[in-house]
């Protein structure tokens, strides 16, 4: 957490603290057996429980604790032996019970911390906590005059709050943050991460000080869905704070929205009574209890974390970092590249392809590493075949295109039917370059005068005398010897 | 401990009570009678002892019952929704909430 | 054979089963009956056609050679717990009109062994008070003086046990609500263990002191019910005690083990504590209270001076917890999804306050402002941490007492019934009547109140007995034995 000078805003130094809900991925309800899917007609998925219709009472779902496990397992924080369940008072109407049920004083997951890259350096953001709670349902304005329509298919939904300690300092940093949040998140199963359902919200505390001042005044920047709208949201929240400052006024305590229409933030309507919300202990739940068996059978469970991955990717395959990061955005674009990386041996080949021409066609088609049309093996032979000569880059392209595009299956043969090979018989190319060196004198004239572009005219004739066919590569060192 | 008429009507906004002039008055007084009842709470010392949250935590173990992840309630709207004061479409109703 | 409405519970079982009557003409007797005396002001509902549908479906199931211990027999239930097929109030203007789409787990329990439902139960609202003045649907008047409070909040049940409208009923107590009724109706009730009956379908008021509980005219009758109501609802409720379903009526009847049939009681050690029968208490009651102590001697008892020194505490600490978590459970009645909404309102915040001000009675308003008020912030440590801290010190002191005794008894109400609307200007001289009561719900002990006999202008005057947890069977005993011996219990108001 250093005061990079370089990220100070107008001489201010700029802290951010982040809260995300997370919508944990049960089938069921944190404390009902509704189910959770997303979509579904208004109240629906709302029963007795979720209603808050008087006798109802609240029963815990065990998977939402085993996932609150798993989060807290990723990030080395510590799972609390006990932790209690409280009551968050307030009147809402998307709020049946008109209280929530959260954690406060004594939280399940406690601690812990997230690293990632912003550009070549290494960050830390600190956790305090994070907690199980339950979401509110939905207001929807649109279709009503003068009034709302409620609907709880959503209360209910099983939700873990992680907050950090205010360790942000750019908002370059806060969206690295937020995005590495939602690659663990997603990476172990807890979230289905999809922002446009809100499975996944950021809110931002944002303030400003200058270096070696107390913190300042914060101002909550709420339901931050997109990484996109998040940059933006902070830049302008941090220049309207400085210039309220500059302007002498003091920051007031405000819970604002991000408008991205107008790309402003706007303070919501004021509470008067401002969040007194008389947290006590919730009587009907218990205190939960998770033993070290439980913990250690979680952890046998847990897949390789994305950053060991790609630590790992780093040191075994010697791939640069970025490489390393791009790899491991998924479980199943990790496993893919590592099939193919083992089976052909050419790591950064594999890298580079998966990428390039991998990705770009996905992101194309909208589609997901798991259903690629070409697998892992069939890529891994491709570049076999590139490594060997057997093919030039640009033949590779046309080759996987066939792959992809169900054509062909097997490399080899595609390589084969569409007359691919490479020519990398040196007799052969001696004959075409000599017979090009005849044809074209006065090129070799201009080279051996001194001008270099000469030589690739040279090579641009000689591959088209092959037919595009000739190894480029050894083109060039034959020429190059020829031309003495 | 005193109550003021500012408590009063800061309680009962928090508690989305209304009270009139006349009921206030009357909560007022009820209220500081209560309360010095309450103040007999001060003297004890009970530095040390954990609160009882539970009762039958006084001698047994009590802990969280957790149930499987299975969502078994069938959707039962209609008569779920049969003493909403408002609904529209499934939609319960209510006065523009304004952010 | 007597009058339907003269028969307890076993009585009627088996009279039924014995083709004697039937469950359709007993229920149709003692819905008769409760129009006949509907001045009491007992009964909210009905629902006739239910109740009959209920009453055929038992005769059927007796008709195919069926026999249960409640098979056929029709009761009541407290309107604090939902039902599907009568209408729930709480006793509230809040929930006129509301119909729950599901019944209370205690219901279905009953329903299940066959009891048929004659209606729901008058009490103070959301089961706050001590009278059953709080109602918002009229009070409730005692058969053995009809100008006096039968007791709350479950005045409705006691009334129709006492005026034989319904040979059982169900109630709830969270500071004394079936013992105090119980006691100045002059019949039995029991509030078990905390967590011992499930609370799903209870209108909640206070969480951590809720229970459930059956009152009727004698231990035995009790004892029925409670084995049906009771059991682990692990499905609805956390709260609920993983201890497997008892039957109570095996105790019953039988020597403790080393006793006689002379002596059923030897060897029973029984707590007085001195803190009950001080200056506090009327002399008539304690007299009446001494009197069946002195029964109890007689079948072998002894009696031991013990002390619970934090009794007076108890109110504070029970006023001040049972308001907190009230206050957060009624915040869900709010004109949104459900009860009373305002007709007229400017916005959100309008609509909130004018329909939670026009639903909620004055007391439970009070019990709102007070609950809101300790969980407020910069008050909580010193209001409700300080109380739940004191509450495990009188958890404490009862296990303490328990080292030298088996039971604990006393009175269970400072005097007999008073006149209605004595009291009603005062609410704290009402929260002081529950100080014998408290102590126990806040500890989550076992409770009951049995008729020990008649105080001051004829009115029936209750004797509590308090068991270590999980112990209702040996309490129901220890009751029953009392009423083999004494004829208390058996009393009826004139007239009824």
């Amino acid at each position: 957490m250093s005061s990079s000078k370089s990220l100070l805003v107008g001489g201010y130094e700029v802290v951010i603290g982040f809260e995300t809900h997370a919508q944990l991925a049960t089938q069921s309800k944190i404390f009902s057996r509704a189910p959770t899917a997303f979509g579904a007609e208004p109240n629906t998925q709302a029963c007795a429980v979720d209603l808050a219709l008087p006798g109802t009472l609240p029963v815990m779902n065990q998977a939402a604790v085993e996932l609150a496990i798993r989060l807290g397992l990723a990030l080395g924080s510590h799972i609390a032996e006990q932790s209690v369940f409280a009551r968050k008072n307030y009147f809402y109407p998307d709020l049946p019970k008109g209280y929530q049920i959260s954690q406060f004083e004594i939280p399940v997951v406690q601690g812990g911390e997230v690293s990632f890259f912003l550009g070549d350096e290494k960050k830390t953001v600190r956790l305090v906590r994070a907690h199980l709670e339950e979401d509110a349902g939905k207001s929807l304005h649109e279709d009503f005059i003068g009034q709302s329509g409620i609907d709880l298919n959503r209360a209910g939904t099983p939700l873990l709050e992680i907050v950090t300690e205010p360790d942000i300092r750019s908002s370059a940093e806060a969206v690295a943050y937020a995005k590495e949040l939602h690659k663990i998140v997603t990476w172990i199963g807890i979230c289905d991460g999809n922002m446009q359902e809100g499975s996944f919200r950021c809110d931002a505390n944002v303030s400003v000080r200058k270096p070696g001042a107390p913190l300042g005044t914060r101002r909550e920047i709420k339901n931050l869905n997109s990484f996109k709208f998040m940059q933006q949201a902070i830049d302008y929240e941090v220049r309207w704070q400085i210039e309220q400052i500059e302007d002498g006024h003091a920051i007031q305590q405000a819970t604002v929205l991000f408008d991205p229409d107008t790309g402003e933030t706007r303070a919501m309507r004021t509470k008067e009574d401002a969040a007194d919300y008389r947290y006590f202990p919730d009587p009907d739940l218990p205190p939960l209890v998770i033993g070290r068996d439980w913990v250690e059978q979680v952890k046998a469970g847990m897949p390789e974390l994305p950053r060991t991955m790609a630590e790992r990717l780093v040191r075994d395959y010697g791939l640069p970092e970025y490489d390393a990061t791009t790899l491991t955005q998924s479980p199943a674009m990790a496993a893919y590249f590592e099939t193919a990386a083992k089976t052909s041996g050419q790591a950064k080949l594999v890298s580079n392809w998966i990428m390039g021409e991998v990705s770009r066609r996905l992101n194309a088609e909208e589609g997901d590493i798991a259903a690629a049309p070409v697998s892992a093996a069939q890529l891994a032979a491709v570049i076999a075949r590139i490594a060997d000569g057997t093919v030039s880059n640009n033949a590779a392209k046309q080759v996987f295109d066939a792959l992809w595009s169900g054509e062909g299956s097997e490399v080899d043969a595609v390589i084969e039917a569409k007359g691919l090979k490479q020519m990398n018989d040196s007799g052969a190319l001696e004959k075409i370059i000599d017979e090009v060196m005849a044809a074209n004198a006065d090129m070799v004239e201009q080279f051996r005068a001194g001008k270099d572009k000469a030589f690739n005219a040279l090579v641009g004739q000689a591959m088209k005398a092959s037919k595009g066919k000739a190894n480029p590569q050894q083109v060039n060192d034959l020429l190059r010897q020829k031309l003495g | 401990m005193s109550l003021t008429q500012s408590d009063i009507g800061r309680i009962a906004n928090l508690a989305r009570l209304e009270l009139s002039g006349a009921q206030s008055e009357t909560m007022l007084t009820q209220l500081n009678g209560f309360f010095d009842i309450v103040e007999q709470m001060n003297a004890v010392d009970t530095t040390g002892v954990e609160p009882l949250a539970h009762p039958t935590a006084v001698i047994d173990h009590v802990s969280l019952r957790l149930r499987p992840d299975v969502a078994s309630e069938p959707n039962d709207r209609e008569a779920n929704q049969k003493s909403a004061p408002a609904v529209e479409r499934g939609l319960f109703l209510v006065p523009k909430v304004i952010e | 054979m007597n009058e339907l409405h003269t028969l307890g519970v076993s009585e009627l079982a088996s009279a039924i089963a014995d083709k004697k009557t039937s469950s359709v003409e007993a229920a149709q007797h003692l819905l008769a009956r409760a129009k006949q005396h509907s001045g009491l002001g007992a009964y909210l509902s009905f629902n006739e056609e239910a109740t009959l549908a209920q009453a055929r479906a038992a005769d059927a199931r007796i008709a195919a050679g069926e026999r249960a211990p409640l098979l056929g027999v029709p009761l009541a239930h407290k309107d604090i717990f939902v039902t599907k097929d009568f209408a729930t109030t709480a006793g509230s203007r809040m929930l006129a009109g509301y119909q729950s789409p599901f019944d209370a787990t205690v219901v279905q329990r009953l329903a299940a062994q066959g009891a048929v439902t004659l209606g729901k139960l008058n009490c103070d609202e959301f089961a706050m008070g001590g009278s059953n003045e709080n109602s918002a649907f009229g009070a409730v008047r005692n058969p053995w003086d009809t100008a006096r409070v039968p007791g709350g909040s479950s005045g409705g049940s006691a009334v129709a046990v006492a005026a034989r409208l319904a040979p059982a009923v169900t109630g709830t107590d969270t500071g004394g609500s079936i013992r105090q009724p119980a006691s100045f109706c002059g019949i039995t009730g029991i509030k078990p263990t905390y967590g011992r009956c499930s609370r799903y379908g209870m209108v909640a008021f206070a969480s951590s002191l809720d229970q459930a509980g059956p009152m009727a005219r004698s231990a035995a009758d009790c004892a029925v019910l409670l084995s049906a109501m009771a059991g682990p609802d692990i499905d609805r409720d956390s709260t609920s005690l993983d201890h497997p379903a008892e039957d109570y009526t095996v105790l019953l009847g039988q020597p403790r083990e080393g006793a006689t049939a002379a002596q059923p009681l030897k060897g029973l050690r029984i707590g007085l504590p001195k803190e009950f029968f001080g200056e506090g208490c009327a002399p008539d009651v304690i007299a009446t209270v001494r009197a069946a102590l002195a029964e109890y001697e007689k079948l072998g008892a002894t009696l031991v001076e013990v002390s619970l020194p934090r009794t007076e505490l108890s109110i504070p600490v029970y006023y001040v917890i049972a308001p907190a978590e009230a206050s957060s459970n009624l915040s869900r009645f709010d004109g949104v999804k459900f009860g009373h909404r305002a007709a007229k309102y400017d916005d959100l915040t309008d609509m909130y306050k004018k329909s939670r001000s026009e639903g909620f009675g004055p007391e439970v308003q009070r019990r709102i402002m007070i609950g809101t008020y300790v969980l407020s912030h910069g008050y909580y440590d010193a209001y409700y941490l300080q109380a739940q801290k004191i509450r495990r010190l009188i958890a404490q002191d009862f296990q303490a007492a328990f080292a030298q005794c088996d039971l604990i008894a006393g009175p269970v109400a400072p005097t007999v019934a008073w006149k209605l609307g004595e009291k009603s200007n005062d609410p704290v001289a009402n929260y002081l009547a529950d100080i014998y009561t408290l102590s126990t719900s806040l500890a989550g002990l076992p409770g009951m109140s049995v008729p020990a006999g008649f105080g001051a202008g004829g009115l029936p005057v209750g004797l509590q007995l308090v068991g270590n947890y999980f112990q209702e069977g040996p309490l129901l005993q220890a009751a029953h034995a009392f009423q083999q011996a004494t004829d208390w219990h058996t009393r009826a108001p004139q007239g009824y």
